[in-house]
């Protein structure tokens, strides 16, 4: 099953080798992670995307505790969170289907960033199962290159 | 405040932790340290190669429950200490190791002996540093003591670049060391030692299956309490022989692969396993659906990762052993429902059923006559010894002889290397425990092959006068893999066979030891009477049968009740 831990840690150099060491040493998979620095700038949050059974994310995440530079681990899939991706798709966009490709971003509110005679660069945001759709929509006509920033997320605020 | 150098601030470290030795061997990146140590108290012990002063302060560690402290140089002297840094990760042994790097301008430059230290040993230290700026030298040193020391003990190392050492520094007082993002739970939590004390009531065959915490955390008189108390047999991993006596009525010895057919058949058929300080290693479980089966599991661990790691668990109790021991222990000494009399009396069919085992196939071996037998040597080396030597072992038959046939009734006198299985550790340890304890015996018991890994530290136990003991039961063969072959590959010996090894008497006397051959059985005593008589260095070589055993065995992957027996 998938699971996104969100892992605060030291800003210190090496930090994050320790995280992503410590799983390519014990076999722990990665599908994703993003990190970059908190309103403390001596705090970096990572969002880490991995796959495993509950008793495989259960030592992962006494794993990333044990590390000496991180301060707190929390598998965001055990509650209600919001996760956002962002997606640069360079697509063919010629006479022919530069209409099409404009009404795909208009319907999954992207926006175009930059235009060659060619392409049109398109900017997409949403979470992992939208980000996927939207490809798919525009792999027939032709995507060039495409660039994902990996699932950042957030646990929801409580209601009350 | 006055300034002082980098150098002299280290020095003046190590001093408020208390350190009296430490092991190290010189280079370019750390001459500046070196020059200071000169003035200091601290001894420095010049190892012959840099792996030998990791080892050397693991052995120092084990035998005194202290930090041992390593100092070597950049590039090759780091990257020369990595297996026995390693070694010590694996054991949790509290090391802290300090290593020279090039000066800061030059990192990253490929400079001469530059290499990442920080990098390669990031997977086998607890932590580690590159000290970048000056001003952090004394906070991070305190920090890697209080590390290394605490929680689950473990290798620290410290890389310190030239310039960094050669710089002017305050130094800072001493403060109690707080860190947000390291807190240890050393306490138990009281409902989960009452659950465990509860399935302990309950249990029928109930067995104590200790390891390496319960040294590390000096339970031993807790876990013994315990045990007394509610009749409990115990079975010890390698690393936890000394835990427990090795003579107590009580004892199972060793289980796991080489261990004894009662406490394999014990774990196998109990009914509530108890691990202290434990970590369910494959070499003990064997296979893991046919471990403890019928067993309810209480689990007593300092490191959370390793509660329900390979083997679920059902109580789990984070915490010191010592604390959770003696939290059981109090307990039971509160409780109405408890008495040790009835418990004993409900036990005894189990404790009758575990001495049938015993008594069924008892650890032994086949006598032949003239021919030694490395079993008979271990048990010569027990008796004259009374038992209370510091026993090291190199890696192998000779390890697993050493772990069967020596009984250790304390704690710290068996240092051996178990997590990483290191050829070579013996000697180095050797020389580290008997500079703590200079009026101890200490035997080195060793393997014609592994003690050729690390043979050039004879010398540095000569320049410092460690006389300690070295036994080698010289089959001709690296023995250990030689008897897999025998077993599982047709005896086909591929790379096994040590058809030049040195003449180990005349060996001894190069390095100006004492050197004791023993070929038949009738001269085992002797040599080892001997060789413990002189307060030299000694190398004893016993030409043992050359195709013996360990037994009993599980073969790699079978369940624990398979056993290979004599």
């Amino acid at each position: 099953m998938k699971h996104t831990l969100s892992v605060l840690l030291q800003n210190k150099p090496g930090a994050l080798s320790r995280v992503t060491g410590l799983f390519s040493g014990r076999g722990f998979n990665i599908e994703s992670l993003c990190v970059a620095e908190t309103l403390d700038p001596r705090v970096s949050c990572m969002t880490l995307v991995t796959r495993g059974d509950d008793s495989i994310v259960e030592q992962i995440t006494k794993q990333l505790h044990k590390l000496i530079d991180v301060i707190k681990v929390t598998d965001i899939t055990e509650g209600e969170f919001v996760e956002r991706e962002m997606v640069l798709i360079r697509v063919k966009a010629e006479a022919n289907t530069r209409a099409e490709v404009l009404r795909v971003i208009d319907i999954f509110r992207g926006k175009v960033v930059d235009v060659s005679p060619t392409t049109y660069t398109v900017e997409i945001t949403g979470p992992e199962s939208k980000i996927k759709a939207v490809i798919d929509i525009l792999r027939p006509i032709g995507i060039k290159e495409i660039v994902r920033t990996g699932t950042i997320a957030m646990a929801r605020a409580p209601k009350n | 405040m006055s300034k002082i150098t980098g150098s002299q601030a280290i020095i003046k470290c190590l001093q408020e932790e208390g350190v009296d030795t430490i092991f190290g061997f010189p280079g370019g990146a750390v001459i500046d340290l070196y020059d200071e140590l000169l003035d200091s108290d601290i001894k420095h012990v010049l190892v012959r190669h840099e792996q030998g002063a990791v080892h050397a302060a693991d052995g120092y560690a084990r035998a005194t429950g202290k930090v041992g402290v390593a100092l070597l140089t950049s590039g090759p002297g780091a990257t020369n200490g990595v297996t026995a840094i390693a070694t010590a990760y694996m054991d949790s042994i509290p090391v802290v190791v300090f290593t020279g790097q090039v000066p800061r301008a030059l990192i990253g430059n490929d400079a001469f002996q530059e290499v990442d230290i920080v990098g390669i040993t990031r997977p086998c230290t607890k932590h580690n540093y590159l000290v970048s700026d000056p001003n952090e030298l004394v906070a991070t040193i305190r920090e890697a003591f209080y590390l290394a020391s605490s929680g689950r003990p473990g290798p620290v190392l410290i890389d310190l670049p030239k310039d960094v050492v050669a710089s002017m520094m305050s130094f800072p007082e001493r403060k109690p060391i707080k860190m947000k993002t390291y807190q240890p739970t050393v306490d138990p939590h009281p409902g989960q030692v009452e659950k465990a004390c509860k399935a302990c009531l309950k249990a029928k065959r109930p067995v104590l299956y200790i390891g390496g915490g319960v040294i590390l955390s000096d339970a031993n008189k807790e876990l013994t309490e315990l045990a007394e108390k509610l009749s409990v047999p115990v079975a010890m991993t390698l690393m936890g022989l000394g835990g427990f006596p090795g003579t107590n009525p009580l004892s199972l010895g060793m289980l796991g692969m080489h261990g004894s057919y009662a406490s394999n058949m014990a774990v196998a058929k109990s009914d509530l396993l108890i691990a202290v300080g434990a970590r369910f290693d494959d070499r003990v479980t064997g296979r893991l659906d046919a471990f403890a089966p019928h067993a309810e599991i209480i689990h007593i661990d300092i490191d959370p990762t390793s509660i329900s790691k390979n083997v679920d668990v059902d109580i789990p109790i984070v915490a010191d052993c010592k604390h959770a021991l003696r939290a059981m222990n109090s307990w039971f000494d509160d409780s109405k429902e408890f008495a040790p009399k009835a418990m004993k009396e409900k036990h005894q069919p189990w404790l009758d059923q575990v001495r049938q085992w015993d008594e069924k196939h008892p650890l032994t071996y086949r006598d032949e006559g003239d021919i030694i037998k490395p079993q008979y040597v271990i048990e010569v080396l027990n008796k004259l010894t009374g038992g209370d030597a510091i026993i090291t072992t190199e890696v192998g038959q000779n390890q697993m002889w050493a772990a069967q046939f020596y009984k250790f009734n304390e704690p710290r006198r068996l240092l051996t290397s178990g997590g990483l299985g290191t050829m070579g550790y013996g000697l180095p340890a050797a020389i580290g425990a008997k500079l703590a304890f200079p009026d101890k015996t200490v035997i080195d018991v060793a393997g014609d092959g592994s003690i050729q890994m690390n043979i050039q530290e004879l010398a540095t136990a000569r320049q410092y006068n460690a006389p300690v003991k070295v036994a080698i039961l010289n089959n001709g063969y690296l023995g250990m893999v030689r008897q897999w072959q025998e077993l599982f590959y047709n005896k086909r010996y591929s790379a096994t066979v040590m058809e030049i090894t040195p003449d180990f008497v005349e060996l001894a006397k190069a390095y100006g030891a004492v050197g004791l051959r023993a070929t038949k059985k009738d001269e085992v005593e002797p040599v080892i009477q001997e060789a413990l008589a002189t307060d030299k260095l000694v190398i004893m070589d016993f030409a043992v049968s050359r195709e013996e055993g360990v037994f009993p065995m599980v073969p790699a992957g079978k369940a624990t009740t398979e056993m290979l027996l004599v």
